[in-house]
């Protein structure tokens, strides 16, 4: 150790007065052809975001189809009645527009950020790109080839191999939510045209579908351009699909992949949560924050910062319209995989033992109200709130009320929310790894029968 | 649209800029130090990322972890980066908290090494193993970030070796070489200080010198070698790593001008072209006409010290072997030596990147990196404002030019992932990918 320079320092100060903040206005219109629109004034810089938030998410897959809805939403870019793929994406291009389509569970999104002074341009081709698809053939085919490629990587890559085979080992057989969200092999194999084509039919209808614009536009301009872009699209609001939420089992049990050789584990330990527009979710998610959210979580500063088995360690509700997976989620050296799933369980199990103690719920309430206008700093983070707020039927003053809300949580609220949503005796482990090392310790745990599978999901015997 | 910007140097060297926005009451607090694994002393590399990690284990008046908590129950988020050429350390806070950060800043500037023990080195040093377990060694193609370099730089090049680190060197790194370290390449003469968002310049100004004005100078930084490099390769690199993937990849490089000057502006805008998003030539040949990639995407390093690289990025469909892949991203190369690009293909590249620059200054963290990064490498902090102009400054003639100098067979390096079982003979024999291992 070098010889340590006298320096001079400073106390630590407090803060000063704070800023009052809102999230931004927003206003609601209702379009003649049934569409919702929904603006956010955000005059910051000559930018927009709008997203056309579309009934169409993967739960509305027919069985055995799976995959359907993101292949139909990606299609909207792969050509129109008057463009081909390439010609569609260089002309949004060249305006310097950028444009995504994709589906997750809950819903269908096409979205598209531009500088303002194309967003006229930018517009009619949004237009073009969601009522007119050409859904060609080969393009199809071509996508297609695309998710099978993308499920061949899966499966070596442990880290998303584990997310994927963890939601489906937890859900029942039969869910929508047991099959990944793009489909598998012989689900995306079976979609040809016709299927893209009904469902586009099925779902993508001006009743069911809400466009949210951010940015530096008006109100009465955003509606001008969404009328002039999608004012001849018909159709009433499609029939809502649920998926099946039941668990696969109710008993704990260890499912190890075989990765051989892999120099860590994947470790993925959880069991079925709640769905998003619940009335629990503040406690839910403040406790979550003590659990496994922040940095300076229980469970990332045991794994991380006490115990140095991990890069990270956090814990997470993934939020549906329905009850979507809640999940610890780390990456530990093989030959602690026992003793980082020990640690891991012994977190839950303390969380719902005893109240956390007033500095550390400060902790959680302080960030989250302190950091909510950080988290709506662009076009693109306001358009996915305002998305989000119309996807789960929240409120209106949602977000006015989100601060108030996470304050008002105590340590007896926690303490509930943990012993009720946290349910020790239902954890299924997942882990992605190599069975000579980790298969006998984790057998050792008692936790509960192993079961092992290949890189595919296929029990092995 | 400009971004305001002011700046001024304390006595001590500590070179810092501001750039008032109220739209928000948020303000970000950005520290560049100019050191990165190119300052790595032989038999240490991972130093610099591994000293990074140190950072947030506490100083003098913050406990361990202590740094990470007082930020976040300010409401702030927070993190650190290493490169090449720098180490990056940020907030971005409610505005009335900006003296907390400037604060833990300067506490950790002037007064790290009181908080420096054993333990958390050891503790440290485990976790970064364990990062580089998660990020290269159990990722397909996680080696890419460690070979790429490797097979680009000659050996005794500062950019040769791994940003993050052999095993070995990271095992033998001691808490001397902490302070080492530390006393080297942490002073404030060899910082860039940036805040950017809701705040008065005037107090700022004020704060910035309360706690970072009593922090001695340093001085005694050792100068890099000569990092200059001839504009090409001078051959046809290639090395093969057969890994545990399921998909063979190509990562081609060439050898480019170095980031920030004129000459970067056309290569840059030539990988945009060839790589960025659908409208790009090797999505629309690669994927869409020929289907013979699954991904592909083009980026620089941005290195600007010497030479920087330009990398194309390409993953094979099922059933496309390594070869194949390589030749037909050839080809697409070659056709663009032989022909050129197009004014239309310029235009959209600049246009997504000019909207791509308009949205990252949204962000007040992104405002306060660009002015470290702007005053780190090239002491001026505005030419921020200059970037977007700089780009549609360029024309089809500028990329043509690049392309003919830099895109020619003496001037590529592959780096070719190959599934294990998949190792093509005629590749792994050859004299080349034997001498790049």
């Amino acid at each position: 150790m070098t010889a340590l320079p006298e320096v001079s320092r400073t106390p630590r100060p407090g803060p000063s007065a704070p800023r009052e903040y809102h999230f931004p206005r927003f206003e609601r219109r209702k379009l003649a052809n049934g569409m919702q629109l929904v603006v956010a004034r955000v005059p910051k810089l000559p930018l927009a975001t709008v997203v056309v938030l579309v009934d169409g998410g993967a739960v509305c897959d027919a069985e055995g189809y799976e995959g359907t809805a993101q292949l139909t939403a990606k299609m909207l870019l792969e050509g129109t009645e008057r463009y081909d793929g390439a010609e569609l994406a260089e002309r949004i291009e060249t305006l310097g527009a950028s444009i995504e389509a994709g589906a997750d569970w809950d819903a269908a999104a096409i979205t598209m950020t531009t500088l303002v002074e194309h967003l006229s341009d930018a517009f009619d081709l949004l237009g073009e790109v969601v009522l007119s698809p050409a859904f060609s053939g080969r393009e199809l085919e071509r996508l297609k080839a695309e998710r099978l490629a993308e499920l061949l990587q899966l499966q070596a890559e442990p880290r998303g191999l584990a997310d994927e085979l963890f939601t489906k080992l937890l859900y029942a057989p039969g869910s929508r939510y047991a099959r990944p969200e793009g489909g598998d092999e012989a689900s995306v194999e079976r979609i040809n045209r016709q299927v893209i084509v009904d469902f586009y039919q099925a779902r993508y209808l001006a009743g069911g579908t809400t466009v949210v614009v951010a940015g530096d536009i008006t109100t009465e301009r955003a509606e001008a351009l969404v009328n002039q872009a999608f004012g001849k699209w018909e159709g009433r609001a499609p029939e809502r699909v649920l998926a099946d939420t039941r668990p696969a089992r109710t008993e704990r049990a260890v499912h190890l992949v075989v990765k051989s050789d892999a120099p860590q584990s994947e470790l993925r330990i959880g069991h079925v949560g709640i769905p998003r527009n619940h009335p629990d979710f503040f406690p839910v998610n403040v406790m979550n924050a003590l659990l496994g959210g922040l940095f300076n979580s229980r469970i990332n500063l045991n794994l991380r910062e006490a115990h140095a088995y991990t890069y990270g360690a956090f814990s997470g509700f993934e939020w549906r319209r329905q009850a979507g997976p809640f999940m610890v989620h780390t990456a530990v050296k093989s030959d602690i995989t026992d003793a980082a799933a020990r640690e891991t369980l012994f977190e839950v199990d303390r969380i719902r033992a005893e109240a956390v103690t007033p500095d550390e719920l400060s902790l959680a309430t302080s960030y989250l109200t302190g950091v909510f206008p950080i988290r709506f700093e662009t076009t693109t983070a306001i358009a996915a709130a305002l998305s989000v707020l119309t996807l789960h039927g929240l409120p209106e003053d949602y977000y006015d009320r989100y601060r108030d809300n996470v304050a008002s949580i105590t340590v007896e609220k926690v303490l509930a929310a943990a012993r009720k949503y946290l349910d020790p005796s239902a954890l299924q482990m997942v882990v992605v790894g190599d069975p000579n090392i980790v298969r006998a310790p984790l057998e050792a745990m008692r936790f509960g029968p192993l079961l092992m599978y290949d890189t595919q999901g296929k029990p092995l015997t | 649209m400009r971004i305001p910007i002011e700046t001024f140097r304390l006595q001590n060297g500590l070179f810092v800029s501001l750039s008032e926005d109220h739209t928000a009451p948020i303000v970000a607090v950005n520290l560049w130090y100019h050191v990165g694994s190119a300052n790595e002393p032989p038999g240490r590399t991972g130093f610099a990322h591994l000293f990074e990690h140190m950072l947030f284990q506490g100083s003098a008046d913050v406990q361990a972890n202590e740094h990470f908590e007082l930020v976040q129950r300010a409401g702030g988020t927070l993190n650190g980066s290493t490169w090449l050429e720098r180490t990056n350390y940020f907030e971005t806070l409610p505005s009335n908290q900006l003296e907390l950060a400037l604060w833990l800043e300067a506490n950790r500037m002037g007064a790290l090494l009181p908080a420096m023990t054993q333990q958390k080195l050891d503790t440290q040093r485990d976790v970064v193993k364990n990062e580089r377990r998660w990020s290269m060694d159990n990722q397909p193609y996680g080696s890419w970030l460690e070979k790429l370099p490797a097979l680009c730089f000659p050996s005794e090049h500062p950019f040769h070796h791994s940003l993050m680190g052999s095993m070995e060197d990271l095992t033998a790194a001691s808490l001397d070489d902490v302070g080492q370290f530390f006393a080297t390449f942490y002073t404030p003469d060899n910082a860039v200080l940036s805040i950017a968002g809701d705040f008065d310049p005037g107090n700022a100004r004020r704060l910035v010198e309360r706690h970072f004005g009593p922090i001695a100078r340093g001085g005694h930084k050792p100068a890099l070698p000569d990092m200059s490099l001839p504009p090409v390769f001078g051959q046809w690199k290639r090395e093969v790593v057969p890994d545990d993937v399921m998909l063979p990849r190509l990562f081609l490089a060439f050898r480019s001008p170095a980031f920030g000057t004129a000459a970067y502006y056309p290569a840059s805008v030539c990988g945009a072209i060839l790589g960025l998003r659908n409208g790009s030539r090797l999505k629309r040949r690669l994927v869409r006409e020929r289907e013979v990639a699954a991904e592909t995407t083009a980026f620089t390093f941005d290195l600007a010290k010497g030479s920087d690289l330009l990398v194309v990025d390409v993953t094979a469909r099922p059933g496309v072997p390594a070869e194949q892949l390589e030749q037909e991203v050839a080809l697409e190369i070659d056709a663009l030596v032989r022909d050129g690009v197009t004014d239309a293909e310029v235009k959209r590249a600049v246009a997504l990147i000019q909207t791509m620059f308009v949205s990252g200054m949204q962000e007040a963290g992104e405002r306060a990196d660009k002015l470290s990064m702007f005053a780190t490498y090239f002491g001026d902090p505005n030419l921020l404002n200059e970037e977007v102009d700089r780009y549609r400054a360029v024309t089809a003639e500028q990329v043509n030019a690049f392309i003919a100098e830099r895109l020619g067979e003496n001037n590529r390096a592959s780096l070719v992932y190959v599934p294990r079982e998949e190792e093509p003979a005629e590749l792994v024999g050859s004299g080349a990918a034997a001498e790049q291992r």
